[in-house]
């Protein structure tokens, strides 16, 4: 019998955030020691309240923008409930009632992946034993999180990681999350039925994934799992919460009782309901980074090609500089191969990445914007960004310190295209008996007798056209 | 009696009550579980009232969590025969100008009835509870203890207004202000509280109607059924609340930890079970219960619409009359009791207090009763009851 897997997500994607959820703590990536990102607040000392940061609410909407959700206008925390160390007031809070963004839509090749709901909440801190004895790390309590739940619709492993696949891209281009290593964490809910049946089988969890890798390999085995139980009667199935062992490669039950456990849910009195009015939406709105599809079409309708597109989507930095660099009235192709061609080139040559590029919008607009209106030609274009990029001149001073911007006017170059076609007898004659390659070598030379100055396209013309005759 | 948990200062003015943190001092909410606790800052309230020039006396003793009926139930209190709130009875001797106290069931409205003192427990909102011992969150409130309205207004004005390290803090403006007129205005007498009242109570409150004919006030006995239900309600909502909020207590962090355990669980346990007292365990067990899975919908989720009704309900009488006047508990004096019976003793004591818990509203405790208003009604309470307390006995 054929089986279908059924899979149903729960990612957690921690925020790019100043300070944490409810207290001003700094940022989650800075502390070097343990408990150096503590206060009272995300301690759970008495008397301290929780304040909800804005900006907390403002990525949680624009990630619920990007996924196509309803985003809710009235929104409330609720208080969950269990003892634990590294939960300092012993309950976390989270969204339970009024989730911030219900009902999305995200697709994955040509799966269409229903959004359940997107809520915010807070992290627990951390554990760390040595010996006998074990110590409590405050540092990620209260650390933002938005967690994405799915509805089943996943039918495949591949599907599974081309849909976070899409969610870190989309979450770093939006600036909603770095989703470095362990930034985004995933419950994988996952069950089998025959191929046809409407009927969802045994469900189990598989707990804290971070690794698209492993994901991938706990998927499989899960399944089979699953599908040799129903086959072959090995065991019989529970629902459970499981554990994927990296090493063997295999889940195990998880011996606490999680999944009977009673979180006793109920509205925390200490927040006062969000309300996201009109204006408030329409800023986060505007402020919102175009989603990767749509803004990946609009660069494909540009002319750029899909490998460029690939390299600038992912790179929030380099694809915010284009899309400066464009509304400042750059070709959107040609800035897109200055940026990912030229630019690059520049910083590999120095060993750099071309997320180091340092170079202004306004800055590189200028020189695009010069050789594109004929004012210089593309090799003095080069040598100007190389300047600006490692010497941080000003471009239009260097222009003109290297009169780069020579007029050189077309008797000019009629005068030296003569004098070349004269020197090169064996290149014009190949040239006029079928070898086009000849024509490039021409070419070249006139540049350099040019000095590098000149119109490059207006030589070119002239050049062949004196050739015809 | 032992006023103090903790004294700080012999040329103090003010006390405050043991639930509201001092920096450096010891802070324990009367209870073993927060016994060595020493804050790293003060309540909002303490410090604005520091900057004003005001100096803390001491840390005035409270039954555990102020979940009693005046505070009979302190870890660091003395057993007396008859029981009386230590702050109302230091403000009662005159060593301090006023206290403050936080207000979640009443604790402090009956202590000052029973004393003979003024407490008003403000709208919700009002006064920050940035920095007290929180029970449940959504209707305690701190507030003050003191001889007269016009010292009530003096702190007040101090200790009111917008906190943005409280989220439930509100951006308005308020008045305190003892017009010295309450000719004109009209009060009801709720019967259905009337009744629940000894007959020592009863004639309480009939002579304090009388002062206020005499001062040209309307008063009436009406009716106004949802006391009971309210009070349930109430229960149910601060009991689950506690239970919430007292959970971080475990013995991990700060406060009492329990010797000889062998795991994190035997921790918890051992810590819990030796610092809190047997009210405290029944308030956690009734909140966990009211809201665990199956009970919720019946008991949490049915009391916040309870909340709603009674708030409207209340309203709509507040259009009728300009304050409600009532018993602040249902006898004069108390008797000490077995904490056994705390829970029950409590809950029913409790019908007087519940509802400006429940909705937020304030009330004044004054003459030995009570004067329930409207959201933000506070001037007018002052002025009803400085019009009584003016004319002496």
């Amino acid at each position: 019998m054929n089986y279908e897997l059924v899979i149903g997500l729960e990612t957690h994607v921690e925020l790019n955030t100043q300070s944490k959820i409810f207290c001003s703590c700094g940022g989650h990536s800075s502390p070097k020691e343990a408990n150096d990102c503590v206060c009272p607040a995300c301690s759970g000392m008495p008397g301290m309240l929780p304040v909800m940061n804005k900006r907390v609410v403002e990525l949680a909407v624009t990630a619920g923008l990007m996924l196509n959700c309803e985003i809710s206008r009235y929104t409330t925390f609720d208080k969950k409930n269990y003892y634990y160390p590294d939960l300092p007031c012993a309950y976390q809070i989270t969204q339970l009632n009024h989730p911030i963004c219900t009902n999305g839509l995200v697709s994955v090749g040509k799966r269409d992946i229903r959004i359940k709901q997107i809520h915010m909440e807070e992290d627990a801190g951390k554990l760390v034993h040595e010996g006998k004895f074990s110590f409590v790390d405050f540092n990620r309590t209260s650390v933002p999180l938005i967690e994405i739940v799915t509805q089943p619709d996943f039918r495949s492993a591949e599907e599974v990681v081309a849909y976070l696949t899409k969610l870190k891209s989309m979450f770093r281009s939006g600036g909603i999350s770095e989703c470095e290593e362990g930034a985004m964490r995933c419950d994988i809910n996952i069950s089998v039925r025959p191929e046809g049946s409407e009927e969802y089988g045994v469900r189990t969890k598989i707990k804290n994934m971070s690794s698209l890798e492993a994901i991938e390999r706990a998927i499989r085995y899960e399944a089979q799992r699953h599908i040799d139980a129903l086959e072959f009667e090995t065991e019989e199935l529970v629902q459970e919460t499981r554990r994927f062992d990296d090493v063997s490669g295999k889940t195990f039950a998880m011996r606490n009782k999680e999944t009977e456990a009673d979180y006793r849910y109920f509205p925390d009195a200490n927040l006062m309901p969000i309300i996201i009015d009109d204006e408030w939406l329409e800023q986060i709105k505007s402020a919102k980074p175009v989603a990767i599809d749509e803004k990946a079409d609009a660069y494909r309708e540009a002319g750029i090609s899909e490998k460029e597109i690939e390299m600038l989507i992912g790179n929030f930095k380099i694809s915010k500089l284009l899309d400066d660099v464009i509304s400042l009235g750059c070709n959107a192709k040609d800035s897109a191969a200055w940026i990912l061609t030229d630019c690059a080139g520049i910083l590999r040559k120095d060993g750099l990445l071309l997320s180091d590029l340092d170079i202004t919008p306004e800055a590189l607009s200028l020189v695009i914007k010069q050789v594109a209106e004929g004012k210089i030609n593309r090799a003095a274009g080069k040598k100007v960004l190389i300047a600006v990029i490692e010497d941080k001149v000003d471009p239009m001073e260097f222009i003109k310190k290297n009169s780069l911007d020579a007029k050189v006017d077309e008797g000019a170059i009629t005068a030296v295209i003569a004098k070349v076609i004269e020197a090169n007898p064996t290149a014009v004659a190949d040239y006029k008996g079928g070898k086009e390659k000849a024509l490039q070598a021409i070419f070249g030379a006139c540049m350099r007798e040019l000095k590098g100055a000149g119109d490059p396209a207006t030589l070119k013309s002239l050049l062949e056209k004196k050739l015809k005759d | 009696m032992k006023y103090y948990a903790t004294k700080i200062s012999n040329n103090g003015n003010i006390a405050v009550d043991d639930t509201i943190l001092v920096k450096g001092v010891q802070t324990a909410a009367g209870s073993r579980i927060l016994k060595g606790f020493k804050p790293l800052f003060s309540a909002e309230a303490v410090t604005r009232l520091e900057a004003k020039g005001y100096t803390v006396s001491g840390k005035t003793n409270v039954g555990e969590f102020a979940l009693d009926l005046v505070g009979e139930f302190s870890y660091y209190g003395e057993a007396e025969d008859t029981i009386k709130g230590a702050a109302a009875e230091l403000v009662k001797s005159g060593e301090v100008k006023a206290a403050l106290g936080v207000d979640v069931n009443g604790s402090t409205r009956r202590a000052a009835a029973i004393s003979g003192v003024d407490f008003l427990k403000p709208t919700y909102g009002t006064v920050s509870r940035y920095g007290i011992i929180s029970t449940a969150a959504s209707g305690e409130q701190l507030g003050v203890y003191a001889a007269d309205t016009s010292k009530i207004k003096e702190v007040m004005d101090v200790i009111s207004g917008h906190d943005e390290k409280d989220g439930t803090s509100l951006k308005k403006e308020y008045d305190y202000t003892d017009t010295d007129d309450a000719h004109g205005k009209k009060v009801c007498i709720i019967k259905e509280l009337l009744e629940k009242a000894d007959d020592e109570t009863k004639a309480l409150i009939n002579s304090y109607a009388e002062k206020l004919r005499k001062n040209g006030v309307e008063v009436e006995e009406i009716s106004f059924d949802l006391c009971e239900v309210a009070n349930t309600a109430w229960q149910i909502l601060y009991s689950a609340e506690t239970c919430n909020n007292l959970s971080r207590y475990d013995g991990v962090k700060y406060g009492y930890r329990a010797e000889g355990y062998k795991n994190i669980d035997e921790l918890y346990v051992k810590s819990r079970t030796e610092g809190f007292n047997f009210l405290t365990k029944a308030v956690i067990l009734y909140g966990s219960d009211v809201l665990s899975k199956n009970r919720y919908d019946d008991c949490y989720g049915k009391s916040l619409k309870v909340r709603r009704v009674v708030y409207e309900k209340f309203e709509e009488l507040m259009k009728q009359y300009d304050a409600v006047l009532t018993p602040a508990c249902s006898k004069k004096e108390f008797t000490a009791y077995s904490i056994d019976d705390a829970f029950v003793k409590v809950f029913e004591e409790s019908i007087f207090t519940a509802i400006p818990n429940l909705i937020g509203t304030p009330a004044l405790v004054s003459g030995s009763v009570q004067l329930m208003g409207t959201h933000f009604a506070e001037s007018t309470l002052l002025s009803l009851a400085g019009s009584v307390e003016r004319m002496g006995e």
